[in-house]
């Protein structure tokens, strides 16, 4: 998921009696599954979360162009290259999708942007690991936009209209990018010993931060409580980090590769495979900033935005020129 | 002086002859650009023929409080629809 560990701004679900008329009117409705649209009453603390969580989420879309972006200029071949392209293109259609609905919200673009570049926001934490060869670029997209995908597909009916329209659209773009993936996943198993061991390599680094992308276990936590009450989270992470598990172990059988983790086990009894948890501790150092590639991506969007800074204000300046030209006619 | 470039809503009409529709939005400085962007951000699978970009400022829209007065009328008038009405089989297709 490209959305970890959202706070949800809140002190946990109030009962029927608890809530004011309005509050329950709001409840009914998502209840009903109706839709919540930008100018509809909504609890403040419901539009506080829906923007940390659709502003992480976008950030992660933004930054998550870097560890990719990083083997566009070095692809093997040029089809390669040109499927790279587009599917970091996409990636920022998706951050830019996911924006405009965050600014549905009353939070203004530059808000957003700022807040990630000052670290007040954060992205995912998978995106603080570093691409090392052409079999991570596989890795990534048949792991990291599998994990994305387990994660969007629910939100596609999660209750805020322009949220669930962005997750919809994202969700027919996100397929494309698994199977690239996996498709160059299968190609690099298939090669030679070598490319094999490439393979096995990526897997071996990327399964487990693939795995904390869902976040902690959080099958206690009020605030998860109060977020799926409101239907902006759907599913717990373990419920979600087992299915990606479920689905992704045969996946990894057919390439001929091993998941890195002596515990895995298919359970006769649950229908599901055993596995070992991520490390948790490394999780939260990951998020404070001391990731491997946490400072690197940082300075990267920072150097963008200060690099863009004259095109943004030129264009503008020239808009606003036209327009009073225009207008003095 | 404030430098975010303005909102604006993005309209798509289709291949197949569908009227325009409304896809979401996206910064541009003016409407030339902001045409450029929405080519780049929503048609990028052949998703349309034709856009139109309209400022978010300059759109009016109803608000949700008048859901009652303006849509509820329309609920008793059922003979607005072709249902309301028996035709004997007899008659056939009509």
């Amino acid at each position: 998921m490209y959305a970890q560990m959202i706070k949800t701004a809140s002190t946990g679900v109030k009962s029927r009696e608890e809530m004011s008329e309005e509050e329950r009117r709001f409840q009914d409705r998502i209840d009903a599954g109706e839709k919540i649209e930008p100018k509809d009453w909504m609890p403040d603390d419901y539009r506080a979360t829906l923007i940390r969580q659709i502003g992480q989420h976008a950030h992660s879309e933004i930054v998550g162009q870097l560890p990719e972006g990083n083997w566009i200029t070095r692809a093997p071949t040029l089809e390669r290259k040109a499927i790279l392209l587009a599917k970091v293109q996409d990636e920022a259609g998706h951050g830019l999708y996911l924006y405009c609905a965050a600014e549905t919200l009353g939070v203004s673009r530059d808000e957003l942007t700022e807040d990630l570049l000052s670290g007040k926001m954060k992205y995912s934490s998978i995106f603080n690991y570093p691409t090392l060869t052409w079999a991570d670029i596989g890795a990534v997209g048949w792991l990291v936009d599998g994990a994305a995908i387990m994660n969007q597909v629910p939100l596609q009916r999660t209750s805020f209209g322009p949220y669930s329209r962005a997750m919809i659209r994202i969700c027919k773009e996100e397929s494309f990018h698994q199977r690239q993936g996996y498709d160059i996943m299968m190609k690099m198993a298939n090669g030679t010993p070598e490319q094999k061991r490439m393979a096995q390599d990526a897997l071996n680094r990327f399964w487990y931060p693939s795995l904390m992308m869902f976040g902690p276990s959080d099958k206690d936590s009020v605030h998860s409580a109060q977020s799926m009450a409101w239907k902006i989270k759907i599913n717990t992470n373990d419920e979600l980090r087992q299915k990606f598990v479920d689905q992704t172990v045969p996946q990894a059988e057919y390439l001929g590769l091993s998941v890195p983790d002596e515990n895995l086990k298919w359970n006769e009894e649950t229908g599901h495979y055993d596995f070992s948890q991520p490390d948790w501790k490394e999780f939260f150092d990951v998020i404070k900033g001391n990731g491997p590639c946490n400072v690197d991506r940082m300075a990267a969007r920072n150097k963008a935005w200060d690099d863009g800074a004259w095109v943004r204000e030129g264009l503008m300046a020239h808009a606003r020129k036209r327009a009073a030209r225009v207008a003095a006619e | 002086m404030k430098n975010e470039w303005p909102l604006w809503e993005v309209f798509i009409r289709g291949q197949h002859g569908l009227s325009h529709r409304h896809v979401g939005s996206l910064h541009a400085p003016d409407a030339e650009m902001a045409i450029k962007n929405a080519r780049d951000v929503y048609t990028r699978r052949n998703e349309g023929v034709s856009i139109w970009v309209v400022k978010a400022a300059d759109i009016a829209a109803s608000s949700p409080s008048d859901k009652g007065p303006l849509y509820e009328p329309s609920q008793s008038k059922v003979y607005r629809h072709p249902t309301f009405f028996d035709i004997p089989e007899d008659v056939g297709a009509m």
